[in-house]
């Protein structure tokens, strides 16, 4: 970080600065120096950021009108909707809001796994994010089970399940998550209490994510490193901030058209029938954000290997870092890995859609080959491409391949010392 | 370093261990509580049994009824039913039970209506054995209710029951 010193121009200022440096933070956070090639990919950081404080807004309100109690939970959803001034609008707006949150957070994920963002000296920034990735499922999850409808119920009952797996405890586990013999009102209020809690645990984690990515500073598409500040940069105000804001109003009119024009699309229309616990609907489904991972746990056979391949699907995530051997970041300097990119965006879409079809037939088959695959691009292919890609080349700087190769001389050298300094 | 390994363990050294040890069982003994709160509490366990009037089932009928908030099959079999169920080879279950084991009396099958899977209820007279069959993920039970097809573990559980007169059958 090159922060210079920053002093207060009025006297209250610095007075408060020299006691809390508040000032010297939003000094920072204005002057922090990006690349000023960063494309629009990169304005998901702050769309999300914007989802998140969102979420928590319309929950808090939203709280304050539902009832976490198995008799009045889904009366009071419907009471949210018809009698709570503007209720219908804060609802749909959350309910939907957890869709665009995860629409946001998988692309800015692939972004990051295009550009190389997740590897030195960057790996703490990607693992805080996909813990920030787990808290947000299972918030999601915990919230989805609120409305207490038909399948609030049965994905609270398929999901804690999972753990009956367990070897020995299963039971017990299970017996514990739901303060009964069956998923009944204390698993209701219990997911209520932890889907308040954790919004706040993801934002406590959203600050060291952030924390953690101004002392590198931001990647860039080119995936080089680079002088900050210097000719490659631009301070984050206005540059950033204004391009961030354009984009978030884009997001935010896709958003508005679920929310107004089809707030019920990413639902499921057995939600509006209250649990039953004798019933279990004849097909059920997870939220469409889950779905790969339920394609996943459905097409191995074995219920405890099922459950751990599940899980091992999201950790093979987690230690990313350390199976991409290559050196280069950018996939647009990796002619293969490019390819294969692509292929795990199509796998994963892939298995997207086998999760919503029934577990059978080419259905299951499918699903089976898009899993093995899955794993095959994480273990196999990417340590084995980081040793063997012919990589192009690189340039020195963001500015060498606009100016044509060797004209700034120094700007080539400043990144070579920067790149031996590190 | 190598004088300081050799060193012989003095009595700071055992009072910073036994407080150490001391201070772990007080914050188990705390932390007790706050993770025994989730588990099912007085009000649950004391609807530990029920009592089910059977008199109008007939035969080839089955029941569903809760216990404990878990739904509870009760099925009057037909002689056709007991017999399929009796007549398998036990080398072809994947959870090997003698229907005998399962079904004190022949007539009625008195299981957890849960799926031993994911914990879904499976479908009344559906699937491959004409027993039961679970929508989620495709599990096959028999007329015994033992798993014979799909990714279910075990067979359905046995819930402890007893008769206590024709008519009324006690679960729990």
């Amino acid at each position: 970080m090159s922060d210079h010193e920053y002093a207060p121009k009025s006297k209250f200022g610095k007075w408060f600065n020299d006691r809390l440096p508040l000032l010297t933070l939003r000094n920072h956070l204005t002057d922090y120096p990006t690349p000023k090639n960063l494309n629009y990919w990169w304005t998901f950081g702050a769309i999300l950021t914007f989802c998140l404080v969102a979420q928590i807004i319309t929950g808090i309100i939203l709280a304050m009108h539902y009832v976490a109690t198995a008799g009045l939970a889904f009366e009071s959803i419907e009471h949210i909707m018809r009698d709570v001034n503007y209720g219908w609008l804060i609802r749909y707006f959350h309910a939907n809001g957890s869709s665009m949150f995860f629409l946001a957070v998988y692309i800015h994920i692939f972004r990051s796994l295009y550009y190389g963002s997740h590897k030195s000296p960057r790996e703490l920034i990607w693992i805080i994010g996909m813990i920030i990735y787990f808290l947000m499922m299972m918030t999601a999850f915990m919230g989805y089970v609120l409305p207490w409808g038909q399948m609030s119920f049965w994905a609270a009952t398929v999901i804690t399940n999972l753990f009956s797996a367990v070897p020995f405890f299963g039971e017990g586990i299970t017996n514990w998550l739901w303060g009964g013999f069956a998923v009944d009102s204390p698993t209701l209020t219990r997911f209520y209490a932890l889907h308040y809690l954790f919004p706040f645990l993801i934002l406590g984690l959203v600050i060291l994510h952030i924390w953690a990515l101004h002392i590198p500073g931001n990647n860039n598409p080119v995936g080089i490193d680079i002088k900050q500040p210097s000719k490659d940069t631009v301070p984050f105000h206005p540059y950033i901030v204004l391009k961030d804001l354009f984009a978030l109003l884009i997001f935010l009119l896709i958003f508005a058209f679920f929310v107004f024009y089809s707030p019920n699309l990413l639902g499921h229309p057995d939600n509006y029938i209250e649990a039953n616990p004798l019933v279990t609907p004849d097909h059920i489904v997870p939220e469409w954000y889950l779905l790969p991972f339920y394609a996943i746990l459905r097409s191995i056979p074995d219920k405890l290997l099922g459950v751990i391949v599940m899980f091992a699907s999201i950790f093979v995530l987690v230690i990313l870092p350390w199976l991409d051997t290559s050196k280069v970041r950018s996939a647009i300097f990796r002619p293969i890995y490019k390819q294969f990119y692509w292929f795990l965006v199509a796998d994963v879409i892939i298995l997207g859609y086998m999760g919503a079809m029934p577990a059978e037939g080419t259905y299951l088959l499918i699903a089976r080959v898009a899993t093995a695959y899955y794993f095959i691009h994480f273990l196999i292919i990417l340590p084995f491409l980081g040793i063997k890609e012919k990589t192009l080349e690189v340039p020195l700087s963001i500015t060498e391949p606009v100016l044509g190769g060797t004209s700034n001389q120094t700007m080539a050298k400043d990144n070579l010392n920067l790149r031996d300094n590190l | 370093m190598s004088e300081s390994d050799k060193k012989k363990p003095n009595r700071r050294d055992f009072i910073i261990t036994a407080t150490t040890a001391a201070g772990a069982v007080g914050v188990g003994a705390a932390a007790w509580p706050l993770i025994d709160q989730m588990n099912p509490d007085a009000s649950v366990k004391a609807l530990a049994s029920t009592e089910v009037d059977i008199s109008g089932v007939q035969s080839g009928q089955s029941i569903t009824v809760l216990w404990r908030g878990k739904p509870v099959f009760i099925k009057r079999r037909t002689q056709e039913e007991i017999d399929s169920a009796r007549s398998v080879d036990l080398k072809d279950l994947k959870h090997p039970e003698k229907d005998e084991d399962r079904a004190k009396n022949p007539e009625w099958l008195v299981t957890l209506g849960i799926c031993t899977h994911l914990g879904c209820v499976p479908l009344a007279d559906k699937g491959d054995y004409k027993g039961w069959f679970c929508p989620c993920h495709g599990s096959h039970y028999d007329t015994s209710g033992r798993i014979r097809k799909g990714p279910a573990p075990t067979n359905l559980e046995i819930p402890k029951y007893e008769f206590v007169d024709n008519n009324t059958i006690k679960i729990g």
